[in-house]
């Protein structure tokens, strides 16, 4: 369908996919930024590697958080596990008001520079928003779906898997969405500790006061953004149409 | 009588609390199986692990552990909320206390290059007690004046042994006492940073919300601005800002003068303003569009103008709402300040960033705890005015 929010879409992921394979092309548009002499587009290294490099951080932060929170979520709504509800909530509460930069740095003694605290901050502060979602979902599940359920004579795992989890579902991508723009925007926070991220780019720009490095890092992830959480909400709108009764 | 009844049956129901067995599993082994304290010789060599017989003189070492095992047992058994609660703020008070002793202790008179920190298993009790402590709390169910008086009583606390002198010989406080007047500088650039660019964005924000929630069409416009500038990462919007803002030092007469320069605070402040337009501006329009069209109706009915209206009916009833964006923001910025290091605007960031650049732990904890206590406080306080404002009383019976 080509509606105009579509093809800017497409606009934006056309821009960021030429720019991170010929980003030559661009620098016209870079160099007033900078002084004579100075390189307007990032050179060193490769910006697709980069970013694809960022995407596989984010990626694994992600998919480690979705599992972990998921599985408390369901741990606590079940009967054996409600002793741990509230405290849970309590917790969420308290963890988001660690700032992530803290978080990243208190990992580095412990798991040394480079990927691993920059993959344990973004786990940590992904799994706050997945669980807490997760979390809304599994508890306002319809009474009267839930009654029918029961009534049916479905046990409990069958109820989780073919009720509960289904309908929550939605609620639940919109958790995973929010960790990811989140975790696409901390990982670049991770270079301050040598992690491989387009952190570097911004970084190398602070460090040389170079404004077209600033600003190439800044749009990547930025455009890397926008297009993430428009895919993510495509996919809950599918899903939301499929799971209403 | 009602809640006794229900305490009675879960007595006879479980024997024992199975967040309590967690608890009491990370109490005796933080106690008697990981390291204490760590000694080191000088400020960035690797450390030698203590345990807390080794760490503590005898009495006090034998005392902990034995208080270590009663707490352990009070968390596994099902035992009376307060009980719990007091175990656990007792146990509190002494690691801190105790901590400070170990760090006396371990350190040979005279020497001034040794540093104590806390190890793994003082982080474990720690984090094992306030587990205790919040669940404990979390059950009791306080109302906000309750959580803010314990809150501060907290605080007090821990200010009390800073100011008596009981975590002097920590490494952290060492760090602290080489740069006093810096910390105090950078704490205030911090505070200054977070709650500037919120009482700006506040004073923009407001209107700015007044006028989507009036104006239809500007409203889809922007806060999809405010939503695109949320995906610019924290570091670039930054960095971005001090080509403008330079410019603007350079060019505008009088800007250099009131503090306005590329590099420094001035691009902080305005990265912090604007990601903090969004949730303020987000949650003005939510709240006034949750005012009840009969509130609005009975206020049109009685003759009230448009600004009357605002001012008596729609702001107070959307207040809770805005104010939860206010607490968004605050927690958020508070966090976000330690990145203004970067660029040379100052904040706790300072000490983070060269701490992890000379792989000196305690100076990174020097930038991080008072970052989180700022935040956690903020986060508290907030929480609880949010609770004090709501029109519906669903709240607690306490305070």
């Amino acid at each position: 369908m080509v509606t105009l929010p579509n093809l800017f879409r497409l606009t934006v992921l056309a821009l960021l996919l030429a720019f991170l394979v010929q980003p030559a092309w661009f620098e016209p548009l870079l160099k007033p930024l900078v002084q004579e002499n100075t390189p307007a587009v990032y050179n060193q290294g490769s910006l697709f590697w980069l970013t694809v490099l960022h995407l596989r951080t984010v990626f694994a932060a992600t998919v480690a958080a979705t599992i972990v929170a998921v599985s408390l979520a369901i741990i606590v709504t079940r009967k054996a596990g409600a002793e741990f509800l509230p405290l849970s909530r309590s917790l969420v509460n308290i963890g988001q008001t660690f700032p992530p930069v803290a978080v990243l740095a208190l990992a580095v003694p412990i798991y040394g520079f480079g990927e691993k605290p920059t993959l344990i901050a973004l786990f940590l502060y992904g799994l706050l928003p997945i669980f807490e979602n997760a979390l809304t979902g599994l508890t306002t599940l319809p009474p009267t779906v839930m009654e029918a359920a029961r009534g049916a004579g479905m046990t409990g795992r069958q109820r989780l898997f073919r009720i509960e989890l289904p309908l929550a579902l939605p609620v639940i991508l919109t958790g995973i969405r929010l960790s990811v723009v989140i975790s696409l925007a901390t990982a670049t926070i991770g270079s301050t500790v040598a992690a491989k991220t387009l952190g570097e780019v911004i970084i190398a720009g602070l460090q040389s006061n170079n404004i077209a490095f600033v600003l190439q890092g800044g749009l990547i992830v930025g455009a890397l953004a926008v297009l993430m959480h428009d895919a993510l909400q495509g996919l809950e709108r599918a899903f939301a149409g499929r799971a209403r009764i | 009588m009602a809640i006794g009844i229900i305490q009675e049956k879960e007595r006879l129901a479980f024997r024992f609390d199975k967040l309590g067995l967690i608890i009491a599993i990370l109490v005796l082994y933080g106690a008697l199986l990981a390291p204490f304290a760590t000694f080191r010789a000088n400020r960035i060599i690797q450390g030698e692990a203590r345990a807390i017989l080794e760490a503590l003189p005898p009495p006090l070492g034998y005392g902990l552990l034995t208080f270590a095992v009663a707490g352990a047992a009070v968390a596994f058994l099902r035992t009376p909320r307060l009980l719990r609660m007091a175990v656990a703020l007792a146990a509190l008070t002494a690691l801190a206390l105790l901590i400070g002793v170990a760090a006396d202790h371990l350190t040979p008179p005279d020497n001034s290059f040794a540093r104590v920190s806390p190890a793994s298993g003082f982080w474990v009790l720690v984090f094992a007690f306030s587990l205790l402590l919040t669940d404990a709390l979390t059950r009791l169910n306080p109302g906000p004046g309750l959580r803010l008086l314990v809150f501060a009583g907290v605080l007090v606390l821990a200010a009390g042994m800073l100011v008596a002198g009981r975590w002097d010989d920590l490494s952290i406080m060492k760090e602290y006492a080489n740069r006093a007047d810096l910390f105090w500088a950078e704490a205030g650039r911090h505070v200054t940073l977070a709650l500037g660019s919120l009482a700006a964005a506040t004073v923009v924000g407001l209107p700015l919300g007044i006028l989507c929630h009036r104006v239809e069409r500007l409203r889809a416009g922007v806060l999809n601005v405010l939503n695109a500038i949320q995906t610019i990462p924290s570091i670039a919007l930054f960095g971005i800002l001090i080509a403008p803002l330079g410019w603007v030092a350079a060019n505008v007469p009088g800007a250099a003068a009131i503090g306005i320069r590329g590099i420094g605070a001035a691009p902080a402040f305005v990265a912090l303003f604007l990601y903090s337009l969004l949730p303020v501006v987000a949650n003005t329009v939510v709240g006034l569009a949750g005012v009840p069209h009969a509130a609005n109706d009975a206020a049109r009915g009685i003759g009230m103008t448009d600004r009357q209206r605002l001012v008596a009916i729609e702001f107070p009833l959307a207040f809770p709402v805005i104010l939860t964006g206010i607490r968004i923001v605050l927690v958020q910025n508070i966090g976000l300040a330690t990145i203004a290091a970067l660029i040379g605007g100052g904040g706790f960031g300072v000490f983070v960033f060269q701490g992890v650049g000379q792989t000196a732990m305690d100076l990174v904890l020097l930038g991080a705890i008072p970052t989180v206590v700022l935040a956690f406080t903020a986060a508290i306080v907030l929480d609880a005015l949010i609770e004090m404002t709501m029109p519906n009383r669903s709240r607690g019976n306490a305070a």
